[in-house]
């Protein structure tokens, strides 16, 4: 249980104010236009990614979605690396290669943000066939948006992950929006109902309650490392910004986003939590946020800093041998 | 050494590779067959049985039956490449790629360079291509070309019982993805093989022929074809030279040119559909590269730009034929300025 645990609640904390000022000061900087491409941000959801990972070691193996950076913050990407990554400068995470959109790093067990909906969910199969197969006690977490919920590659790999009984868990991050269509309009039936249609457990939880994501999360895990197959997390939560950066989120009602960064925002439950059951003093947690804040502003100066890759890297990596 | 069919040759190279290497697999839709059902197992070893016999020897934990779920399987394979092991998945005709394309050309293909060169993806997707079945449009094409198009993939095209042993073992053992395409039609053609394992490098195409008139650039199941038509012209006095380039990613194009250089003619004969093929690839490249060498307009040997049709008599005017090999040849050798 996090509670029980003054180390995990730091921790907690730290993994999910790194991902929220990550993200807010890109939203920034992508505004003063340094950052070049398509940027989909994560702010809002922070509590899934953390209460999720903080189950797993770098044996496990997650596939994250376009809206990648908090997974990958939350899986232990070196996020100064990543922030010269979504610059495209060398010295980023990929060697400014794949930018915001394809972030990965394998040697953390990340499979890479990815620009297909629905592309992750096969490819997490195939990271827990690995586990399955090497006998690691590995498991694979596949993070999928609403939208991607929807597409063939995701009802597959349920029925394949289910067939091959492989330690696999499902992690649909239903933001209530794919792009600009609701998935209230957009997703038939229900995401737990569809799990136990192909034979496997499904939960909705609160996906701004932390501690609600670690439990249900932890019972998940366990089961798939215990061999006993797949099963499905529905957590709901809200993005704060757009579907890409730049998008005027016409299509949300007026003042939602205020309300919710207002009533219902991760980080502000967690605080409240921790502080009135006298787990953690509100002084550390702002100690937290003021040294996230410093790192984060060295991150960025940093990636500005950072030289551009040249012709010769475009050309390289493309093939092992050729 | 025995003859051994072009069926038999990939079977042996998958065994040995497995009894060698534990982290290699092998999965797809039938591959050991039977899966749960209720009579023999291993009933199929795969729809035209290339893969029979290895679940007896290594289990259903290395050989594994999917359900009919390309999307899924073939993706899980790449991710099981990506983490690790060294799948053999088997997509089983290539006219399916429709419903799996994304797994293999924009996650396989594009792990290593995406992610800054910290990938290894050694995933081979074995799949079977070309007409002559009687299969019809969804089961008859030759999609060599699409693959080829897509940097980060390797694409094999084995002409022989021979070489098909030789280039799937270096499948692999490659370190890239790897699609490999096997000719339905060409499963019991047989030849000598060695018992042994033994590898040919990529990109290093096949002389199976040589003559200074003209230079024949086949593939996959056109090379027997060339190989026909640069023998029977021989006795007619016009020698060929007949080049298989086994994989067309990555292509010798050096054989090619250099060839080309001494005969100065060149035809080049593909199974797949005229338009983006290799024979229009392969022909842009010496153009570029060895214009003042040719003698004579390059002649492109391919099927009519139409789906593979069902009806016997119209697939056998679909596929190029020795005769349509014999006419272009002829008419580049007697061709004068």
């Amino acid at each position: 249980m996090l509670q029980s645990n003054r180390q995990d609640l730091l921790k907690a904390y730290t993994q999910m104010r790194t991902i929220r000022e990550f993200e807010e000061r890109v939203h920034t900087e992508f505004a003063g236009g340094t950052i070049p491409g398509f940027v989909h941000l994560y702010a809002g959801e922070e509590a899934s990614a953390v209460g999720v990972c903080m189950h797993l070691g770098d044996k496990d193996h997650i596939g994250s979605t376009h809206r990648g950076h908090g997974h990958c913050i939350a899986k232990g990407c070196d996020v100064k690396a990543m922030m010269k990554e979504i610059y495209g400068r060398k010295g980023g995470l990929c060697g400014g290669k794949g930018g915001s959109m394809h972030i990965a790093d394998l040697s953390k067990g990340m499979m890479g943000a990815n620009g297909i909906v629905g592309g992750g969910p096969p490819l997490v199969c195939g990271a827990a066939l690995t586990a399955k197969t090497l006998k690691t006690g590995g498991v694979a977490v596949a993070f999928v948006g609403d939208g991607g919920s929807n597409q063939g590659t995701t009802l597959e790999s349920y029925n394949l992950a289910k067939v091959w009984n492989l330690p696999v868990i499902f992690v649909i991050e239903d933001n209530g929006y794919a792009e600009s269509t609701a998935s209230e309009w957009s997703v038939g039936g229900s995401q737990t109902k569809r799990a136990e249609a192909f034979g496997m457990p499904g939960t909705k939880v609160d996906g701004n309650d932390v501690f609600a994501i670690h439990e249900a999360a932890q019972e998940a895990i366990e089961r798939a490392r215990a061999g006993r197959g797949p099963s499905l997390l529905h957590v709901k939560l809200s993005r704060y910004f757009g579907h890409f950066e730049g998008d005027a989120m016409t299509y949300r009602a007026d003042g939602e986003v205020e309300a919710l960064r207002r009533d219902h925002d991760a980080l502000k439950i967690f605080r409240k939590r921790v502080t009135e059951a006298g787990l953690l003093e509100a002084g550390q947690l702002n100690e937290i946020d003021t040294d996230i804040a410093a790192f984060i502003d060295e991150a960025v100066a940093e990636a500005e800093a950072a030289p551009p890759p040249t012709g010769d890297d475009l050309l390289t990596d493309v093939y092992v041998s050729y | 050494m025995a003859k051994k069919s072009y069926r038999q040759a990939i079977n042996e190279a998958l065994a040995l590779e497995m009894r060698r290497d534990p982290t290699v697999i092998v999965m797809g839709e039938d591959n050991a067959g039977g899966m749960g059902a209720p009579g023999a197992d291993d009933a199929w070893g795969g729809v035209l049985g290339v893969t029979m016999g290895l679940m007896p020897e290594f289990g259903r934990e290395r050989v594994l039956d999917t359900p009919i779920s390309e999307s899924a399987f073939i993706g899980a394979a790449v991710g099981a490449a990506a983490t690790g092991l060294r799948p053999v998945a088997e997509l089983m005709f290539v006219d399916f790629m429709g419903v799996c394309f994304d797994q293999i050309f924009n996650q396989a293909a594009k792990f290593k360079y995406m992610f800054g060169g910290n990938a290894v993806t050694p995933v081979v997707i074995r799949t079977m291509y070309g007409a002559g079945f009687r299969a019809a449009s969804q089961h008859s094409q030759t999609l060599y070309p699409m693959f080829t198009h897509i940097p980060g993939l390797k694409v094999v095209v084995p002409s022989s019982p021979y070489d098909a042993k030789g280039l799937m073992i270096q499948a692999i053992r490659d370190d890239d993805p790897v699609i490999f395409f096997e000719h339905k039609v060409m499963y019991d053609i047989e030849e000598e093989v060695p018992d042994e394992a033994y590898t040919i490098p990529f990109g290093e195409a096949n002389l199976t022929r040589e003559g200074e008139d003209v230079t024949i650039v086949a593939i996959g199941r056109m090379v027997q074809f060339a190989n026909e038509v640069a023998d029977t012209l021989a006795k007619d006095g016009i020698n060929c030279s007949v080049i298989d380039p086994r994989t067309t990613s990555p292509l010798d194009m050096d054989t090619i040119l250099e060839s080309v250089e001494e005969t100065g003619r060149l035809v080049v004969v593909d199974e797949a559909s005229p338009r983006c093929n290799m024979a229009t690839d392969i022909s842009a490249a010496v153009a570029q590269h060895a214009f003042a060498a040719l003698k004579a307009p390059i002649r492109m040997v391919t099927p009519p730009h139409t789906p593979v049709p069902f009806a016997p008599q119209l697939e056998d005017l679909y596929v190029p034929n020795p005769a349509q090999i014999e006419t272009a040849v002829r008419a580049v050798a007697g061709y004068a300025r």
